[in-house]
C-alpha cells in the first residue's frame, strides 16, 4: 500500500514541486512589485530630503551625491523644532487626556455593565460619525470668543473629544478580553475598586492600553481638518507647517523632502509597531 | 439575600453611572453645542462682514445654499471622489489582501510597505504627489511618459478631480488592506483545502468562500471610508484649492470657503447641516452593524 502510493506519486510530486516554485516565484515578485509601486512616493520623498535643490528637480536618478543641508536648512530657518514641539505636546497632551477620562469609563462598561451600557457604546461610536466640518463654525467662533483660537489647549480639547470615542471602544475590547476570574479574586481578597484597577487591571491590559494610546497619538498627529482651520503660528503642529509649503509654487522640493521626512518618520514607525492591535480600534471591534 | 443583591445591584449601577460620567458628559458637550449652534445659525443672518444684518432668516440660507450652483457643484465632486475612492480601494484592497495572504519570502516587509500610507499625514500625502510625482515637466510621472515617447500630463489642471482620486485611493487604499488582511487571517484554512481537494480552481475560491467571509469587514470599511471621504479636507486646501474652477470643490471645502472665507456663519451653517445629514444616512448603517457585532 504505502510502495504503491509512492510510486504514483513521486511524479506528479515532482512536476507538483516545480509548479509550486514558478507559483512561489511569481507570488514574490507580485507580491514584491506592488508593495514597491505603493511605497515609491515616500521612499521618494525620502530620497529627495537628500538632496540638493537642483537635483530635486532634476529627471529622476537613483544616482546622486547626498546631501544634508536640506535638513540643516529646514531646522536653522523655519523653525521646524518649535512645530514639531507642537505636534507633540498636541498628540500626546490629548492621548494623555483621552485616556485619562476613558479608563474608568471602559472598566465600568466592561466590569459592571448594566441594560444601558450597550446604548451608551453606540452612542458613543455615533458622536464620532458627526462630520467636523458640520460643527466647523460654531467651534470656531466659540474658540475665538474664548481666547482658544491658535493655542495648544484648543487643539488638545478638541483631539481628546475626537479621539474619546475610539479610545473607551477600544479600551472596552481589550477590558473585555481580560479574564474576569482574576478580578474576582482580588476582590476576594478585598482589594478595592481602586487597587484593583492600579494593581491588575492596569498591569495587565497594559499592551491594549499602550496600543490605544499609539493609535490616538497617530491620530492626533496626522489630523489636518483642525488643525489648518483652529492655528495659525503660534500652536501650528507639523500637518499646518507643511501644507505652508504648498504657497509658493515650489522650488523648494528638497526643503519640503526633509521636513516631510522628519514629520512621518516617528509615526510611521509607530504604525508598523502597531497595525495588527489598531484594526480594533480603527472598526470600532468590528473586525478583530 | 435578595435585598443584598438588589442594593448591590444599585451601588454597582451608581458606581457605573459615576466612573462614565466624564467620558459621557463631555462628548455630550462635544455633540450638542455645537450640534445647536449650527442648526440655529443655519437660521439666522450672520455675517461677519455685515455686523448689522442679523435676526432670523428662516429657510433663507437653504434656499440660497440649495440655489446655489456651487452647491451642486460641490455635492457631484462629493460623490465623485468618494465613488471612485471607494470602488478603487475597496476592490484593490481585497486583491492585495489575497496577494499578501499567500506564503512568499519577505512578505513581512512588503505588507509594511504596502500599508504606509496610511501613517503619512494628508498635507504631506498631497504634496508629495502633487510635486514630486504629478508635476508636469519635474515629476516622475512626466518622466515615465517622456521616456516612453508619450506626452506628459498636467494632472492638476486637466484631470484636477482625478489627481484628487489618486492621492485619496492612495491614502486609503492601505486602510482597507490592513482590515481586510486581518479579517483574512480568521479565514478558515481547512475549508479551502477541503473546496481545493474537490477541485475548486482559485478563483471559484476566491468568489465562493474568501468574498463571503470578507463580506462583513468589507462593509465596515466601506462604512467608515465613506464617513472620512465625505470630509476630505486638507489634501484639496494644499493641492488645488477647490479649483480650478469648482472642478475640485467637495462639500467639506465649500462650507470652509463660506465660513472662513466669504465669513457668511448662516449659509456655512446650512452647509453643516447638510453634510451632518449625508453622514447620518451612512452611520445609521454603520452603528447597527456595530450593533449585531456586539450581540456576539
Amino acid at each position: 500500500m504505502t510502495t504503491l502510493v509512492s510510486k504514483t506519486a513521486s511524479p506528479r510530486s515532482v512536476s507538483g514541486w516545480r509548479s509550486a516554485q514558478t507559483k512561489r516565484a511569481f507570488l514574490t515578485v507580485l507580491g514584491w512589485s506592488v508593495a514597491l509601486v505603493i511605497f515609491f512616493p515616500i521612499f521618494w520623498m525620502i530620497l529627495t530630503g537628500f538632496k540638493t535643490e537642483s537635483a530635486a528637480i532634476a529627471d529622476p536618478t537613483l544616482i546622486f551625491s547626498p546631501t544634508l543641508e536640506s535638513y540643516q536648512a529646514v531646522q536653522e530657518r523655519s523653525g521646524y523644532a518649535s512645530f514639531a514641539l507642537n505636534s507633540v505636546a498636541v498628540a500626546f497632551g490629548s492621548t494623555f487626556l483621552a485616556l485619562l477620562i476613558a479608563i474608568p469609563s471602559a472598566y465600568a462598561m466592561a466590569f459592571l455593565p448594566t441594560k444601558r451600557t450597550k446604548g451608551t457604546l453606540l452612542w458613543m461610536l455615533s458622536t464620532k460619525m458627526l462630520p467636523s466640518v458640520g460643527v466647523l463654525v460654531p467651534i470656531y467662533l466659540i474658540f475665538r470668543d474664548v481666547g482658544l483660537l491658535d493655542t495648544r489647549t484648543g487643539l488638545i480639547i478638541v483631539y481628546t473629544l475626537m479621539n474619546l470615542p475610539i479610545v473607551v471602544w477600544m479600551l472596552y475590547t481589550f477590558f473585555k478580553d481580560m479574564p474576569k476570574d482574576i478580578l474576582e479574586a482580588g476582590r476576594m481578597d478585598g482589594a478595592s475598586t481602586f487597587q484593583e484597577v492600579f494593581y491588575l487591571l492596569l498591569p495587565l491590559t497594559l499592551p491594549g492600553i499602550a496600543s490605544t494610546g499609539l493609535l490616538s497619538v497617530i491620530l492626533s498627529w496626522n489630523e489636518a481638518f483642525w488643525s489648518l482651520n483652529l492655528t495659525t503660528s503660534n500652536a501650528a503642529p507639523l500637518t499646518a507647517y507643511i501644507a505652508s509649503f504648498s504657497s509658493p509654487e515650489g522650488l523648494f522640493w528638497a526643503k519640503l523632502s526633509a521636513a516631510s521626512t522628519m514629520a512621518i518618520a516617528p509615526i510611521l514607525i509607530l504604525g508598523w509597531m502597531t497595525q495588527k492591535q489598531m484594526v480594533r480600534g480603527l472598526t470600532f471591534g468590528a473586525v478583530k | 439575600m435578595n435585598r443584598t443583591r438588589a442594593s448591590g445591584r444599585t451601588v454597582g449601577g451608581l458606581r457605573t453611572l459615576l466612573l462614565q460620567a466624564p467620558a459621557v458628559t463631555l462628548l455630550l458637550l462635544w455633540m450638542i453645542v455645537p450640534l445647536g449652534m449650527t442648526l440655529w445659525f443655519s437660521f439666522q443672518y450672520y455675517n461677519l462682514l455685515m455686523p448689522g444684518m442679523t435676526g432670523f432668516a428662516g429657510l433663507e440660507n437653504y434656499e440660497y445654499l440649495l440655489t446655489d450652483p456651487a452647491l451642486w457643484a460641490a455635492m457631484g465632486n462629493t460623490l465623485l471622489l468618494v465613488g471612485w475612492v471607494l470602488a478603487i480601494t475597496v476592490v484593490g484592497g481585497t486583491l492585495l489582501a489575497v496577494l499578501f495572504q499567500q506564503e512568499f519570502p519577505g512578505r513581512g516587509i512588503a505588507r509594511v510597505l504596502a500599508i504606509s500610507p496610511f501613517f503619512v499625514m494628508p498635507t504631506v500625502s498631497a504634496l508629495v504627489w502633487k510635486n514630486m510625482m504629478m508635476h508636469p515637466s519635474n515629476g516622475v510621472l512626466a518622466w515615465l511618459a517622456e521616456s516612453i515617447g508619450l506626452p506628459a500630463v498636467d494632472w492638476f489642471s486637466s484631470l484636477p478631480l482625478t489627481s484628487i482620486v489618486i492621492i485619496v485611493a492612495w491614502q486609503w487604499l492601505p486602510f482597507a488592506l490592513l482590515i481586510l488582511l486581518t479579517a483574512m487571517q480568521s479565514l478558515d484554512e481547512d475549508q479551502v483545502e477541503a473546496a481545493r481537494m474537490d477541485g475548486a480552481g482559485p478563483i471559484a475560491i476566491f468568489f465562493f468562500i474568501t468574498l463571503p467571509h470578507l463580506k462583513r469587514a468589507i462593509s465596515v470599511v466601506i462604512m467608515i471610508e465613506m464617513i472620512f471621504l465625505l470630509t476630505i479636507f486638507a489634501e484639496i486646501f494644499v493641492t488645488t484649492s477647490g479649483g480650478p474652477g469648482l472642478a475640485t470643490t467637495n462639500l467639506a471645502y465649500l462650507i470652509y470657503i463660506r465660513a472662513l472665507l466669504d465669513f457668511d456663519v448662516g449659509v456655512a451653517s446650512a452647509g453643516g447641516v447638510i453634510a451632518i445629514i449625508l453622514a447620518n444616512i451612512v452611520a445609521i448603517f454603520l452603528v447597527r452593524m456595530v450593533a449585531k457585532n456586539l450581540e456576539d
